[in-house]
């Protein structure tokens, strides 16, 4: 973020008179509430601008003109634009974002029902992005302009020019059909569905839980590709910034002190230069994640993974506008959330942040 | 052979790479054409400009050079492998061929990109400099604004509005500018800033210049450079975008030859024939690696602090 000089001013002058951390949470919560708002509110306009008449999806064709009014002021269409909006803004704080089209039932259930799966998904994808992409950042930044470089640079490169919905569909032909190594779409094969209790709702914790290998191993085979690919897009995003931000590090005089003083290159590198970065690396993580979660929309499509992005692209070729946009106030939150909290541990990990 | 007449008549390269620019435009050509050079020695920047030069080439020529009719179809020739049939990347499930498609639908990706390459930067640059410039509550409402839009999932937000909207290219376009734009307001108010306080528009404004032509005409040609670069970086990601939502049905619809919908149309078939889905993604990969690849290069020319040499 760029800062001009009279605003750095500014903060210098409010944090001598205020404690800068209740300075801090008052900003970051303001800051948040009116996001949240402006979310909604675009979430509200979207749901406003859309063709489809919500009185006549309710009441159907060949209502009669009093029917139709009667249930037109039921849903308050009759009241004033701005009013509309605070009765939605009150009905998402209580959770009340409808009724599903599709499944009859109301669309919070749903969300709970489908969020752990992309929950599971996201997070695998990311423990083994974060787990080869770190290493492999590293190892560019130490060996920068060698042939591990260039590799690490064009795998970064691919990952970020492939269509997801592609190479997913790509991975089950060579995967799933011709080589037979994994299961196919879905989270289980037909026969282990339902064996365990659901805890979590994430089936590779559930099935540990209930102490079940052979329902694990199943889960395991069926998420290890589309996490696969999910992890290689975060390991692309994440092994460039750790390599930028080793590259910055490693030309620190520090690093110097610490090579003449004698310690060997793998504690030099490993130790004080990545522990260095591991403030804005957390950043950057929290940011791929999010992104893993968005991500996950097409991912799921094409591996009928009934999470949350399955669940949006299922309501919106039915024209399920209560899912589709309670399902955009919860995508929309959680990257909220994860945004503010990379925000938060930069300034409260980093010093110099603050 | 005197030395005046070498004055007089210099070759257009010793023109260009002048170290005394005595006009201008010699100037300005001259730091085009150094660009230019540093370009040209990175063979991955070039490797995609020759790229997306012949897709251009291939979208410009498309009714001569596709060997079939696009939309011509022929059943009893239906899901012909690549080289059968006289069709080289072989035939969808409605015996057309793909080859043509994807030609074809060059045009498409060629023109849902060019605009959002346009729209979008348009958007964040007028965002961006009136709040920069402006400042006080009008910078602060703007950049909340403009922070609420990012704080949006990008491809889910495109979904809700096309969804809102109703399928289709125009639509497709729009949300993507739509879900596009903050980040160039962003730039544009970072360049704004640094601007902003200069000599030159405290003389500008000396003279009586009001925030409107402070703006127009001596802060946008500033900001366009990183805007361009930019740009080129977002246009793989466009690209992505535009497909994905072709792939769900709610870009372009059939039997538009676009590709994202091509791989959807190619998608049951996938276990039995590969190629239908297949051809179409390498065709989205190889365009996209191609603007990352011109981006990147770019970056590295334009931008040198940026690029972490």
């Amino acid at each position: 973020m760029a800062l001009t000089t009279d605003q750095e001013q500014r903060k210098r002058r409010r944090k001598s008179s205020f404690s800068p951390w209740i300075m801090g949470f008052g900003r970051v919560a303001f800051t948040v509430a009116i996001t949240m708002i402006g979310l909604l509110f675009i979430t509200f306009i979207i749901g406003r601008v859309m063709p489809i008449d919500p009185v006549l999806s309710i009441v159907g064709e060949s209502a009669s003109k009093s029917t139709y009014d009667e249930a037109y002021r039921q849903l308050g269409l009759d009241k004033p634009i701005i009013v509309q909006f605070f009765i939605f803004l009150w009905d998402v704080v209580r959770g009340d974002f409808g009724e599903s089209l599709l499944t009859a039932r109301p669309v919070l259930d749903d969300l709970i029902r489908v969020f752990p799966a992309t929950l599971e998904l996201a997070t695998v994808g990311t423990i083994i992005g974060v787990g080869l992409g770190v290493p492999l950042g590293v190892i560019a930044a130490v060996k920068q302009g060698t042939w591990i470089d260039h590799i690490a640079r064009v795998v970064a490169l691919i990952g970020y020019s492939m269509p997801v919905f592609w190479i997913g569909l790509i991975g089950l032909l060579v995967f799933y059909g011709k080589l037979g190594w994994i299961s196919g779409p879905g989270r289980l094969d037909i026969f282990y569905v339902d064996i365990i209790p659901t805890v979590t709702g994430m089936i590779l914790i559930d099935s540990l839980l209930a102490g079940d290998t052979s329902v694990f191993w199943n889960a395991v085979s069926h998420i290890i590709l589309p996490a696969g690919l999910l992890a290689y897009y975060s390991l692309a995003y994440i092994s460039r910034m750790t390599r930028s931000f080793m590259l910055e590090q490693l030309d620190q005089e520090y690093i110097t002190t610490a090579r003449v003083k004698g310690l060997s290159e793998h504690a030099v590198v490993w130790r004080h230069a990545l522990g260095n970065v591991k403030v804005p690396l957390i950043t950057v993580i929290a940011l791929s994640y999010a992104g893993l979660l968005e991500g996950s929309v097409l991912t799921e499509t094409i591996f009928s993974w009934p999470g949350i992005g399955l669940y949006i692209t299922t309501a919106l070729l039915s024209a399920d506008m209560n899912a589709v946009l309670g399902g955009t106030v919860v995508v929309g939150l959680v990257f909220v959330c994860l945004n503010i909290f990379s925000d938060l541990l930069y300034k409260f990990f980093d010093p110099r942040a603050k | 052979m005197s030395d005046i007449s070498d004055h007089k008549k210099p070759s257009l390269r010793e023109w260009l790479t002048s170290d005394a620019p005595t006009s201008r435009r010699q100037a300005k050509f001259s730091a085009y054409y150094r660009s230019w050079l540093a370009l040209r020695s990175n063979p991955m920047a070039m490797f995609g400009l020759l790229i997306l030069l012949f897709l251009l080439a291939i979208a410009a020529f498309a009714p001569i050079i596709s060997p079939h009719d696009p939309f011509a179809q022929d059943l009893a020739l239906r899901l012909s492998a690549p080289g059968e049939n006289n069709y080289i990347l072989g035939s969808d499930s409605l015996g057309r061929d793909i080859l043509s498609r994807l030609i074809y639908g060059s045009r498409i990706t060629l023109y849902i990109v060019a605009l959002v390459a346009l729209m979008a930067p348009i958007v964040g640059l007028f965002v961006g400099t009136a709040a920069g410039y402006l400042g006080g509550w009008v910078d602060v409402v703007l950049m909340r604004i403009t922070d609420i839009f990012l704080a949006f999932p990008r491809l889910v937000l495109a979904l809700a509005f096309v969804s809102a909207l109703g399928a289709g290219i125009e639509n497709a376009v729009l949300a993507i500018v739509l879900t596009a734009w903050p980040p160039y307001a962003r730039i544009a108010r970072a360049e704004t800033l640094t601007i902003r306080n200069a000599d030159y528009i405290h003389a500008i404004k000396l003279q009586g210049a009001g925030a409107l032509r402070v703006i127009t005409k001596h802060i946008w040609p500033l900001c366009i450079s990183s805007l361009v670069i930019r740009v080129t970086l977002d246009m793989a990601g466009i690209i992505l975008t535009a497909a994905g939502l072709g792939f769900l049905g709610l870009g372009a619809q059939p039997p538009s030859p676009e590709w994202g919908a091509m791989i959807s149309a190619g998608r049951q078939f996938i276990l039995d024939h590969w190629w239908v889905a297949t051809m179409p993604g390498l065709a989205i990969f190889t365009v996209s690696l191609a603007f990352n690849l011109l981006g990147d290069g770019l970056r590295d020319v334009l931008d040198p602090k940026k690029s972490g040499k």
